[in-house]
């Protein structure tokens, strides 16, 4: 059972590596609006040139 | 899709008269086309259904046979000219760090996911665009461009012949921070939730230990995992509890964080003591969890309200940007705050007069419905004044401005709408009242518990009193009101009806006064054959007409001559103001106002005029009178039993309109409505004055779908927007009908007074928790433990009640 004290803190590291992935994410504002986003994923891949905006990011 | 979806599309589907034909989605009512056979809810429908029908590739819209081409869209075919002015750049136009100029465009017509595949092509048509970004629930594009190979009125042009008319957007800075606000509360609450999840594994280990027996070291473990998580909870997301509670008692008043921020600095300060000394319970799992669900209502609240706040910034946009000044002979464009009282416009059918001021020189009909909601446009003549916002209709004229920009008679009608929103106290909700009360209450009881304790026991002091905090945490009474408000809202939503804020329930749920518009909001605001006096044979002759006519009298009298052939019609000329003459048949017809036809022919025997409330229009063939016609507007299908409904629930239905009075008691007459509860010919300004008579004690709903009618609503304890108004107005409500009719109207109040209940349920619900658990935690029954064990399963219980109520759900407009 004493795998427990080596498992615990090693799920914990994971857990900090999601929050950190989801407060990155949430700073940069991807989920700010969720109701275009997947309908954008309909269209081609080809017609669509168009880089995302950085400026976002930039902006906070 | 699930089963529930596809119930609430099937009831959509049902009540509404007409479908997109491309995404089958309710059109709004200002769209109908009563001619087409395809109907679009948007340009983007419309556009991708003619790109579709091009390749041949419909054949999955259920086609019938016979299809008339693919259909244009509709551009309104301004120059836009404006939107190049330095003026304009100045108010609107960033610059983004890779130098390409950028703009916030709000867009009438957006509708659905089809607008943003077409608005988000732009940069494929217009070369020097380098994106186009579309949010659709707010309709608001973002457009980057390259401002020197493009100009921004090209863009909008293009945006124009799209579909979608662009209006520049200004709330960029309350924008920017509202959305940093957003990302950061979102942020919090990730944090928050994780840190709960995993304090509630730990907690999971220890309390089976508790039952199974579990050794020293593991449980000594399981105690610093949780207080190592739980401490950056309450220092990172849990501080914006502290600082509400610091703040409230800097401003002496009572507040819910006050009894939050002190069960949490109690709760984690006897924690860490418990769990260094190794003695005792921690409540970690109950702190982590109560951080969580009460940032999570926050969220949902706030989120909720978020949209009434858009409020009047739309509505600067209705007045024109520039006006073509005369100065000795020749015309050059201003930027409308360049405007000076005295310089000389020149206004051109179908242009919107960009100040207030008297005519100088022409005749012209002008379109008031923004100002005053009259259906039938004004004729203006020398020495007559305009009005800004209002619209030209049939031929140039020359204005001598009088007032410009904030001294418009427009602008003070914006200040009213603002006023009139400021004023209104902010509602304090049912829950905040009685938290106030919860707090001080929970406060002084604890207090007493460990006062009473602490000479007989003084751990069992500390003990109790915890158990009391973390048993009465106001958790469930926190969550009942956001969380109620948010499922009601979600779900009338899906039902066609947006809500703004969770006070316009509250205040809908109760029966008070509902004033309605006429214009667009009882009738359907379109021109329509109400009396015809004449032989059936004239009929075709007026159809052939007709047939090619732009004007709204045509479309009526096409519309009431459906299935009637009309013959060819050669040498037709059409008098602006006038009517429209021509020959069809070899015979020698003419159509058009009483002045028009009667200066071309003479009477013939005995036709009955039509009713005063009409306009009338006459029919000559070969020289002689044979017909008169009288078009209005058509009173809403459903407008009666709606109407009905209302007042058998309690509401007092009231007409209240600026058109004139005796078509408003006419339309009154047709629904039943006592006289004295028609008022007509009431300008902006006396709507508002009966709309705060109106109110005294009682709850007082303005439903509108005009500018004139704006700073009514804004002053009524609810406004309501209905569906094919001026987009930009509806701002202003709270509640918002994106579904044709009246009817709507029902489902709301109704809607509201169930969510009302399920509220006070909930409340009532937590209460008597609340006051169970204090008791036993008072009386020392139950310790720390069991308490925080209790403390999830009120709230979990309120979160379920709440998202099984069926507030907007049950609804059936059959």
């Amino acid at each position: 059972m004493s795998v427990i004290f080596i498992v615990v803190p090693l799920a914990a590291l994971i857990v900090l590596a999601a929050v950190i992935a989801f407060v990155a994410s949430a700073r940069r504002g991807q989920f700010d609006d969720l109701d275009t986003p997947p309908v954008r994923m309909l269209n081609d891949d080809s017609e669509r040139q168009v880089a995302p905006s950085r400026e976002r990011v930039s902006r906070n | 899709m699930t089963a529930a979806d596809a119930a609430v599309r099937a009831s959509l589907q049902h009540v509404t008269a007409v479908a997109c034909t491309h995404c089958q989605l309710p059109v709004p009512a200002g769209l109908i086309e009563p001619d087409a056979q395809d109907q679009f809810c948007c340009g983007g429908c419309r556009t991708a259904f003619a790109v579709l029908h091009d390749h041949g590739l419909d054949t999955h819209h259920d086609t019938t046979v016979g299809r008339d081409g693919p259909v244009a869209a509709e551009p309104r075919g301004r120059g836009f000219d404006e939107f190049d002015h330095a003026t304009f750049h100045e108010l609107y136009v960033r610059r983004t760090p890779e130098g390409l100029a950028q703009v916030d465009l709000y867009l009438e017509g957006v509708h659905c996911g089809a607008c943003v595949w077409l608005v988000e092509r732009v940069p494929l048509v217009v070369p020097g665009v380098a994106r186009a970004e579309l949010n659709v629930r707010r309709s608001v594009a973002r457009v980057a461009w390259d401002d020197t190979a493009v100009s921004l009125s090209h863009v909008a042009r293009t945006l124009d012949s799209l579909g979608y008319h662009p209006h520049p957007f200004r709330g960029f800075e309350v924008e920017a921070m509202r959305r940093r606000e957003d990302r950061a509360m979102l942020a919090r609450i990730g944090v928050a939730g994780a840190i709960a999840a995993n304090v509630m594994l730990a907690a999971l280990a220890l309390y089976s230990g508790q039952f199974g027996g579990m050794d020293g070291p593991y449980e000594r473990f399981f105690r610093w995992v949780s207080l190592l998580l739980t401490t950056p909870a309450l220092f990172g997301p849990g501080r914006v509890f502290f600082a509400g509670a610091w703040a409230s008692l800097r401003a002496r008043t009572l507040h819910m964080d006050l009894p939050i921020a002190i069960a949490l600095a109690v709760g984690w300060g006897q924690g860490l003591t418990n769990t260094v000394t190794n003695s005792g319970p921690v409540y970690f799992d109950g702190l982590a969890t109560l951080i969580f669900a009460l940032l999570a209502g926050r969220y949902l609240q706030q989120r909720g309200q978020r949209a009434a706040t858009d409020s009047a910034e739309l509505l600067h946009s209705l007045s024109p940007l520039t006006a073509r000044v005369v100065e000795g002979g020749a015309t050059r464009e201003l930027p409308a705050q360049a405007l000076l009282p005295g310089m000389l416009l020149e206004v051109r059918a179908g242009e919107t007069f960009a100040a207030d001021g008297t005519v100088t020189s022409g005749r012209s009909s002008v379109d008031v419905a923004l100002l005053t909601g009259e259906s039938k446009p004004v004729s203006v003549d020398v020495d007559d004044r305009v009005y800004a916002g209002t619209t030209n209709v049939s031929s140039a004229v020359r204005v001598r401005v009088d007032a410009t920009g904030e001294q418009s008679r427009l602008a003070s009608l914006l200040r009213q709408v603002e006023e009139s929103a400021r004023r209104r106290a902010p509602v304090v909700q049912l829950a905040n009242r009685l938290a106030v009360w919860f707090v001080a209450v929970v406060l002084l009881v604890a207090a007493g518990t460990a006062l009473f304790w602490y000479p007989r026991n003084p751990a069992a002091a500390i003990d109790n009193a915890i158990a009391l905090l973390v048993v009465t945490c106001p958790c469930a009474l926190a969550l009942a009101t956001p969380l109620a408000v948010s499922v009601a809202i979600g779900r009338a939503a899906r039902s066609g009806i947006l809500i703004k804020g969770g006070d316009a329930l509250e205040r809908l749920a109760v029966p008070g006064t509902l004033l309605l518009d006429k214009t667009g909001t009882i009738t359907e605001s379109r021109v329509a054959l109400a009396a015809w006096d004449g032989p059936e044979w004239v009929k075709p002759l007026v159809l052939a007409l007709e047939q090619e006519s732009s004007h709204p009298i045509a479309a009526g009298f096409r519309r009431a001559f459906d299935g009637i052939v009309g013959g060819d019609a050669c040498l037709t000329t059409h008098v602006a103001g006038g009517g429209i003459e021509g020959i069809v048949d070899g015979r020698r017809v003419i159509v058009g106002s009483p002045a028009f036809v009667e200066a071309r022919a003479a009477h013939g025997p005995g036709l009955l005029a039509p009713p005063r409330h009409l306009t009338p229009v006459l029919v000559a063939v070969d020289g002689t009178i044979v017909a008169s016609a009288g078009f209005g507007d058509p009173v809403r299908v459903d407008a009666r039993r709606a109407i009905d409904t209302l007042r058998k629930r309690g509401w007092t239905v009231g007409i209240l309109s600026g058109d004139h009075p005796e078509v408003v008691a006419s339309v009154g007459e047709t629904l039943g409505l006592p006289r004295d509860r028609c008022v007509g010919g009431a300008a902006p300004e006396e709507k508002l004055r009966v709309v705060e008579q109106a109110g005294g004690n009682r709850t007082v709903v303005m439903v509108g779908d005009g500018v004139n009618d704006a700073a009514a609503m804004a002053a009524a304890s609810v406004g309501v927007g209905v569906h094919g108004g001026a987009e930009a107005c509806l701002s202003t409500a709270d509640v918002y009908l994106a579904r044709p009719g009246l009817e709507p109207l029902v489902t709301l109040t109704d809607g509201a007074a169930r969510t009302m209940g399920v509220i006070r349920r909930n409340i009532a619900f937590s209460i008597g928790y609340n006051l169970i658990g204090a008791t036993l935690a008072v009386t020392g029954v139950i310790t720390p433990l069991i308490a925080a064990v209790l403390m999830p399963a009120s709230s979990l219980t309120v979160v379920l009640a709440s998202w099984l109520s069926r507030t907007f759900q049950t609804e059936r407009a059959s």
